[in-house]
């Protein structure tokens, strides 16, 4: 058994289109160890969504694995048939994304699309498996779960959704959660409730978490480890305290930069000038380089590696070694 | 900073059908004023019914009840054609800069489009040149001038966007949402570019987000609103610092900071779900969520009053 | 209320506007054209088609209307390479003055009913209310109609020729034109480009006219490509009913309906103008959804 419930090596990913091949995800190694919450961060366009739906093998044409491996469990995932994937997903792996309303089948009602789920992957009765929907809506909070049950999908609220997405992937208690942006559509009230419900649920039964966001602020309430990605790639990691605390590359520098204190008011806010490369034409050197207010002739003529500059800290930069 | 008002709303009311005879109260009895070179945040949770006041208060949406003042005039009393010179001094900025450009149309002509509708230029020429101007003013490169909507970023378009709005120079722009679709890093470049042109044009702003932080950089004051009505406003470094209302002390805790260190789980969160605007509660609409209600808060609707420095619409505001 | 846009979308739009460049008309349909070898060979067809039907006089040495009795029913031959009919006449040429007639009633009646649709319907779609109520009930009864039978109506009472069935075809189709126009406006209504510009104070008809249609082109294109093929079905019915085209004319329809009696001696008198009508709806199918995909801009940067 291997200590990781996920361990990603090497991925690459990405489109084949017309222009040529688009690398939305560049040579990624990630780790999340049992009762996990990794949290990858990044702007649109990084990469980091990619990541989660090449293991959950739900690439669309012409996205496509291009190297690298994912084992779940110590189990390969890459080169898997989808007909081979297709007991994995939903019993050992299960994914939530932003808006909860285009996973759920608008005229089935929720309570039985959850029931079929459970039927697809565990030997029980109907009658069996209604009880256990029943006893996972309430577990996830929602209040009356034998009304819910029969509840369609848009007579709910965008909280409620979530939960009952929640809820469905928990059903089958999987070992590893991929929540992409699960908050992001939520009001903050309802964000904060969420967030809770996941980090309870993975402390109570040891599931791993690997929550892809933008925001910073969920990142740091509730991760263990981070990674931030930039066009396609890993550009530092670290654990959430050492990183929030003395992040070393540029990039997650502005990034954190741009995050709007409540308790001051500064006169303008710092922002990372310029726009995210183009992937079909990346710089010959370090892809954040056009950006960067510390790049020199090095950073513009090669590429960094990803190298570790201290405990559990890596970044891909450098000038960042030095900081 | 001169004290002077722009606008003022006294008891405005919007409802819309809903079905069965019955009304959605996207907007009750809001009295608001605007004050001339502020920033006004209007900040609550999705369905609070901000976005309608906005357009409410610009004349967009025709009122159910009430009056909005714009520089002394009563735009509820005017007709659509008497409207049209106030209107062109209300604009408004949208909140996803990938549908509030039209895809068929040039950059030049979406920023042309006001200046054409009233005639500011004498002819096609001078037009263009003016879009010249106003894209340099948003940062556009001009020679973008012929390209269309989806050759650009999410951040370019709101640029776009922001060109349009500015470019009759109007007095108040609303700003709905302005950036809750925008990555982080263009996040801070619009909200900086949005300063910028309100000290350069002398704009006043109503500020529309349901996002506490880019409200609390924007924003000279803030008024809070939930399902309908409005629980506090007041200057935006008070508010913050010093929530009265307790839907204004729950949204604030509810941000997650970013610090792992302030990892808390067992602060307190607001439970349950926002009421529908549908037969909203009586009372204190905040009611059924808050942890403090008492029989008055279930059967009296608490009015705006002044306490300390600002308005709260709280029975209990003192003791809390 | 505020609406929250899926993020996912903007991420995938991001990527597209990363990745883009810019592109003129040119070199849009010059994409189609590497893209959708169909479409292109679908217009190529069907210019080739109009050509041929424009310049058949030129084209061939026969006449389309007296036969050479003494070569009746005779099978395809390198003289008539499509043979004869029962009297005689080269049925190539035939089919080439056919597809004037077939060609003008596909095309002709479906613009005049997509003129008279799309003005309505958009009409409907923007005010709303009572004005969209009126002219929507009156779209419904034109539906409820039975089509080829009011089309036979108005024949009867106009009378035969070329330009009744035009008007008469028209007529039919401009209800379902209109409702396809109003539904595409209602959407287009409520897209924040068109708030906007209702913000800035834009007037409707303006409105209509700068956002609205060109917006609704790509759905009025197929439906327009659509429409051709059931307007040239329709007077084939019509002329096999006896109040369409007159002999000696000849349109494709006709040609079908008098080649019946001969199916089982000479097929080919009915399967040519048979599989031309069979190529034509194909071709403007094809061509259609070509251009659909085309003139969308955001199907652009895939």
């Amino acid at each position: 058994m291997d200590e990781y419930t996920l361990k990603i090596e090497h991925l690459s990913s990405g489109f084949f289109t017309e222009r040529g091949y688009v690398p939305a995800v560049d040579d990624v190694s990630l780790t999340i160890g049992k009762g996990q919450v990794v949290g990858v961060v990044g702007e649109s366009g990084c990469g980091k969504s990619m990541i989660a739906r090449s293991v959950m093998g739900l690439l669309k044409y012409p996205g496509r694995i291009t190297g690298g491996s994912i084992a779940l469990a110590g189990r390969e995932l890459t080169g898997l048939t989808d007909r081979q994937l297709q007991p994995i997903r939903g019993r050992d792996m299960a994914m939530i994304f932003q808006e909860p309303m285009t996973s759920l089948n608008p005229v089935v009602p929720v309570g039985r699309q959850m029931r079929e789920a459970l039927l697809l992957h565990e030997d029980m009765s109907r009658a069996a498996a209604r009880e256990e929907v029943i006893r996972m809506l309430s577990h996830v909070g929602i209040s009356e779960p034998e009304k819910r049950y029969n509840a369609y999908p848009h007579e709910l609220s965008g909280g409620l959704r979530q939960r009952v997405m929640i809820a469905m992937a928990m059903i089958c208690k999987p070992k590893l959660l991929i929540a992409d942006e699960p908050t992001t559509a939520l009001d903050v009230t309802i964000e904060a409730q969420i967030l809770r419900l996941i980090r309870d649920l993975s402390r109570e039964t040891g599931m791993s978490v690997l929550l892809i966001s933008h925001n910073l602020g969920v990142i740091a309430q509730m991760c263990d480890k981070v990674y931030v990605m930039y066009a396609g790639r890993i550009v530092e990691q670290a654990d959430a305290l050492t990183l929030f605390d003395r992040c070393a590359h540029p990039y997650t520098r502005g990034l954190m930069d741009s995050v709007i204190r409540l308790d001051a008011s500064p006169r303008r806010l710092p922002a990372i000038g310029g726009v995210v490369p183009n992937l079909l034409r990346l710089p010959a050197g370090c892809a954040f380089a056009p950006r960067c207010p510390h790049a020199g002739e090095k950073c513009r003529a090669e590429r960094p590696e990803l190298d570790q500059i201290g405990p559990g800290h890596w970044c891909r930069c450098f000038e960042g070694r030095r900081s | 900073m001169a004290e002077q008002i722009l606008l003022e709303a006294r008891g405005l009311v919007k409802e819309f059908p809903a079905k069965g005879r019955r009304k959605v109260h996207a907007v009750s009895d809001v009295d608001l004023t605007i004050r001339a070179g502020e920033t006004l945040a209007l900040v609550g949770e999705s369905g609070c019914g901000k976005s309608t006041l906005g357009r409410t208060l610009i004349g967009l949406i025709p009122p159910t009840a009430g009056t909005v003042t714009f520089q002394g005039v009563d735009l509820t009393a005017l007709s659509q054609r008497e409207l049209a010179p106030y209107r062109r001094q209300m604009q408004l900025i949208f909140q996803d800069p990938y549908a509030s450009l039209d895809p068929r149309m040039t950059v030049r002509d979406i920023v042309a489009e006001p200046l054409v509708t009233y005639g500011v230029c004498p002819d096609r020429a001078a037009t263009t040149q003016r879009v010249r101007e106003l894209l340099d003013a948003v940062g556009i490169p001009e020679e973008f001038l012929y390209r269309y909507p989806h050759q650009f970023s999410g951040g370019q378009r709101q640029r776009i966007g922001i060109a349009r709005a500015i470019a009759l120079r109007p007095r108040l722009i609303v700003c709905d949402e302005p950036v809750s679709a925008l990555d982080v890093s263009v996040q801070s470049q619009i909200l900086n570019l949005l300063k910028d042109l309100q000290e350069r044009f002398a704009l006043t702003y109503l500020f529309i987000s349901h996002d506490l932080s880019v409200v609390r950089f924007m924003a000279d004051r803030v008024a809070v609103m939930f399902l309908g009505r409005l629980c506090e406003i007041g200057g935006g470094a008070d508010v913050y610092a010093h929530p009265l209302h307790p839907y204004t002390r729950f949204l604030l805790e509810a941000i997650p900071r970013a610090d792992p260190r302030l990892r808390d789980d067992s602060r307190a969160i607001l439970q349950g779900e926002i009421p529908s605007p549908i037969d909203p509660p009586a009372g204190c609409r905040f009611h059924t969520r808050c942890p403090y209600a008492t029989d008055r808060c279930r059967t009296e609707t608490p009015a705006l009053r002044p306490l300390e420095d600002r308005l709260v619409a709280c029975h209990r505001a003192e003791e809390l | 209320m505020a609406l929250f846009r899926k993020k996912t979308d903007v991420i995938s739009a991001d990527l597209a506007s990363q990745i883009g460049e810019s592109e003129g008309l040119g070199v849009q349909l010059r994409r189609m054209a590497r893209k959708n070898k169909l479409a292109v060979a679908s217009a190529v067809f069907l210019a080739l088609l109009i050509l041929a039907a424009v310049f058949v006089p030129l084209l061939s040495p026969y006449d389309a209307v007296n036969g050479d009795a003494s070569i009746r029913l005779q099978a395809p031959t390198a003289a008539h390479w499509l043979g004869t009919d029962e009297m005689g006449r080269d049925v190539l040429t035939r089919l080439l003055y056919g597809a004037r007639i077939s060609l003008a009633v596909g095309v002709v009646p479906t613009l005049i009913s997509m003129v008279i649709g799309v003005a309505l319907g958009v009409v409907a779609g923007y005010a709303g209310g009572k004005t969209d109520y009126i002219i929507m009930r009156l779209a419904d009864v034109m539906l409820a109609f039975p089509s080829l039978l009011l089309a036979m109506v108005i024949m009867y009472t106009l009378g035969d020729g070329v330009m009744n069935i035009f008007l008469a075809l028209a007529l039919v189709g401009w209800a379902s034109v209109a409702r396809v126009a109003r539904s595409e406006t209602i959407s287009l209504k409520e897209t924040e480009y068109v708030q906007a510009a209702r913000s800035i104070g834009v007037s409707p008809g303006r409105i209509i006219l700068r956002h609205i249609l060109p917006n609704c082109l790509p759905a009025l294109i197929v439906l327009f490509t659509l429409n051709i093929p059931s307007a040239i079905l329709s007077e084939s019915s019509l002329s096999f009913l006896g109040v369409g085209v007159k002999l000696p004319n000849s349109s494709w329809g006709l040609m079908v309906n008098m080649g019946r009696q001969f199916l089982y001696n000479a097929p080919w008198i009915s399967l040519a103008p048979s599989a031309a009508i069979m190529l034509v709806v194909l071709s403007c199918n094809f061509l259609g959804d070509g251009l659909r995909d085309a003139l969308d801009p955001h199907l652009n940067n895939e």
